[in-house]
């Protein structure tokens, strides 16, 4: 990397949202482990620097869809902390009203249209949300993000045939952290994995270090252009999951020594290396961290006093038509 | 009032919709040229292939990419070119759809239209012929109309291109033909109200989409036996109209439910268990039900026969409990 290149200020503040990404997650995980968060989260630790690389370069009005590991996505695209940890403990004020939880966190108001709990199937509806941009005639964009395991679902092929044949304005991202749950996607998947298959529909497609903040950051940014310029493009962001596939999964499926080796390579760390050599000092990166930590041990704890939803707010926001309250049964 | 086929009117439904709301397009395989039974013939001519889309053969990107598309403010109608081929996006439909709204908590619509053409149409054997109505008045957030006339054809889908919830819109495919009177300014038909079609004091007899044409072909018979059946066209079964028929129930005492569908977890179970539980006190004998055998449907007519209901059957049923 070379320094001329290296804005200070635009990674410092990355640096800052990637911690903050973390340490929302460890919070989340510590409630997990109190039993405040009721149902399952899929931690996205050592991934933090595709999601912040590819959703800082996103403006409010462009649309983002996420999967199951996509709290940092969603805080990122810019939705509030407080709501979402609210909503991870099912509490009122959540941003789903303590309807979704983690799988199915979402925030309209950022332009954020939702993680997922099915993989894959965020792919259609991206495509989807992409071809009423075009209806519309607007300029925004839609990215997606899916996991490497979404590869072998049949909506990847049916998405990113329709996002090429109709031309829309979509990037797809294909956050690969080599897992596919808990097996290792390479023994899952034929071929040599989702750039082969984009460019083999005439989708542009590249393999990028998604552990490299600037990487990922100069990639996706040159890639917007490309899609306003000439419709759906994928990158393929290789990085790796640092824990299991939920919190309370120990991961002991992978080979000795494979996650502890991998922490050599986690994005935060890395980040900060480079801002210490440009200069920042490390004080102020502590400082930094810091910040993101209290932030988020303050957010654990006006989501840990609040109160559940009333449970008479389980009929409300099911349809329009017919009133659930009296005809539900 | 003018005449013209079921199939015409949903056409002219649609167009109407389209020339009022710039927000309403469709899409589906073969649209441009007609769609497979000649429902969509013309439109792309009048409103272009960016509003009436040519979409390659994938389900379940058919129906997905509508979610997304509804939830951007665009009313999508999705063809699904036979209701069996929607089994191709069951995760679209049920765990996205209809789900979006709510998981949300309430920051989504899902202004969408579903159209599935239904039902037996000259052996077209068992992956071209069910009628699945009742699998999706079980899940939360959809409605699910199946008109049986021209007239509601046409105002049945207008309603429900307005409606903000995704919509299930089972069309006949033996109906396509049909002619009836539509009339050209057409009122808005609410979804969720059912018709008296034909009203009677002896029995109430409770049917939709192309059963509840037999159903009144057996009133027919069942009036040469004196016995005058009241004829209900549901209409919609999510939500149904339970008032009209408890009140009918409440007048003559007996309930005959007819319907195309595999009877086994069909949603005449629903209505015999709904009129059961709430008004047991109205019926004078337990309520019946007129529906296919559990088994796939045939080719051959002499096998494809075997499931199908006729007005024979509804007559021999209805005698059971109201004979004279």
């Amino acid at each position: 990397m070379s320094k001329k290149n290296f804005y200070q200020d635009r990674y410092t503040l990355f640096f800052k949202q990637m911690c903050r990404i973390r340490a929302f997650e460890r919070a989340a995980i510590s409630a997990k482990d109190e039993g405040l968060v009721l149902g399952a989260i899929h931690p996205s630790i050592g991934q933090e620097a595709a999601a912040v690389g590819v959703c800082e370069n996103l403006q409010k009005e462009d649309i983002l869809l996420s999967t199951h590991r996509g709290h940092g996505h969603t805080l990122s695209k810019g939705a509030d902390p407080k709501a979402m940890m609210l909503e991870l403990l099912g509490k009122e004020g959540g941003n789903c009203a303590g309807k979704g939880g983690s799988m199915h966190i979402a925030d309209f108001g950022v332009g954020m249209l939702g993680a997922n709990g099915v993989v894959g199937a965020n792919i259609n509806i991206a495509v989807g949300a992409a071809h009423a941009i075009k209806l519309k005639c607007e300029n925004n964009i839609v990215v997606c993000i899916f996991g490497d395991g979404a590869i072998n679902r049949g909506p990847f092929l049916e998405g990113l045939n329709w996002a090429k044949v109709y031309n829309l304005p979509v990037l797809f991202i294909c956050e690969d952290n080599a897992y596919s749950a808990t097996t290792r996607s390479k023994d899952t998947t034929a071929g040599s994995g989702p750039v082969a298959r984009a460019l083999s529909l005439g989708i542009p497609a590249e393999t990028f270090d998604g552990n490299d903040i600037i990487t990922v950051d100069q990639a996706t940014q040159d890639y917007i252009a490309r899609v306003k310029k000439s419709g759906p493009h994928l990158l393929h962001l290789t990085t790796y999951r640092l824990g299991g596939h939920t919190s309370t999964d120990l991961a002991s499926y992978r080979p000795e020594g494979e996650a502890g080796g991998q922490w050599s390579n986690d994005p935060i760390a890395r980040c900060r290396e480079l801002l210490i050599d440009d200069g920042v000092s490390a004080e102020q990166l502590d400082k930094i961290n810091n910040g993101a930590v209290a932030e988020m041990l303050w957010v654990y704890e006006i989501a840990r006093d609040a109160s559940f939803p009333p449970a008479i707010d389980a009929y409300q926001d099911v349809q329009n038509v017919g009133n659930p309250q009296t005809e539900a049964f | 009032m003018k005449q013209m086929t079921y199939l015409e009117a949903g056409r002219e439904g649609l167009a109407e919709m389209m020339r009022e709301d710039k927000t309403v397009w469709a899409l589906g395989e073969d649209l441009g040229r007609g769609g497979v039974f000649g429902q969509y013939h013309g439109l792309q001519a009048e409103f272009g292939n960016e509003r009436i889309v040519d979409t390659p053969i994938s389900e379940s990107c058919i129906l997905g990419s509508a979610v997304g598309a509804a939830m951007m403010g665009t009313r999508p109608i999705v063809e699904m070119r036979f209701a069996d081929f929607a089994l191709c996006a069951v995760d679209e439909l049920v765990n996205q759809a209809a789900k979006a709204r709510y998981m949300f908590g309430g920051q989504a619509r899902v202004p969408m239209v579903v159209r599935e053409p239904s039902g037996m149409w000259r052996s077209s054997a068992a992956q071209h012929s069910q009628s699945l109505e009742s699998w999706y008045a079980h899940i939360p957030g959809l409605v699910v109309v199946m008109p049986s006339t021209p007239a509601d054809n046409k105002s049945l889908l207008m309603e429900s291109i307005r409606c903000d919830d995704p919509v299930v819109f089972l069309e006949h495919k033996g109906l396509w033909d049909l002619k009836g009177p539509v009339d050209d300014n057409t009122e808005i038909l609410p979804i969720g109200k059912a018709r008296v079609a034909k009203p009677g004091s002896d029995v109430t007899i409770v049917s939709w989409s192309a059963m509840f044409h037999t159903s009144m072909e057996a009133a027919k018979g069942l009036a040469e036996k004196g016995i005058n059946a009241e004829v209900i066209d549901l209409r919609t079964l999510w939500p149904w109209d339970k008032k009209t028929v408890y009140e009918s129930v409440h007048k003559t005492g007996h309930l005959v439910v007819v319907h195309e569908a595999v009877q086994v977890g069909g949603f005449g179970a629903e209505i015999v268990a709904s009129v059961t539980e709430n008004v047991f006190s109205d019926l004078k004998s337990a309520p019946l039900r007129v529906a296919a055998p559990r088994i796939p449907i045939s080719y051959a007519p002499t096998m494809e026969n075997e499931v199908r209901i006729t007005e024979d059957q509804i007559i021999e049923a209805t005698l059971k409990r109201v004979g004279k």
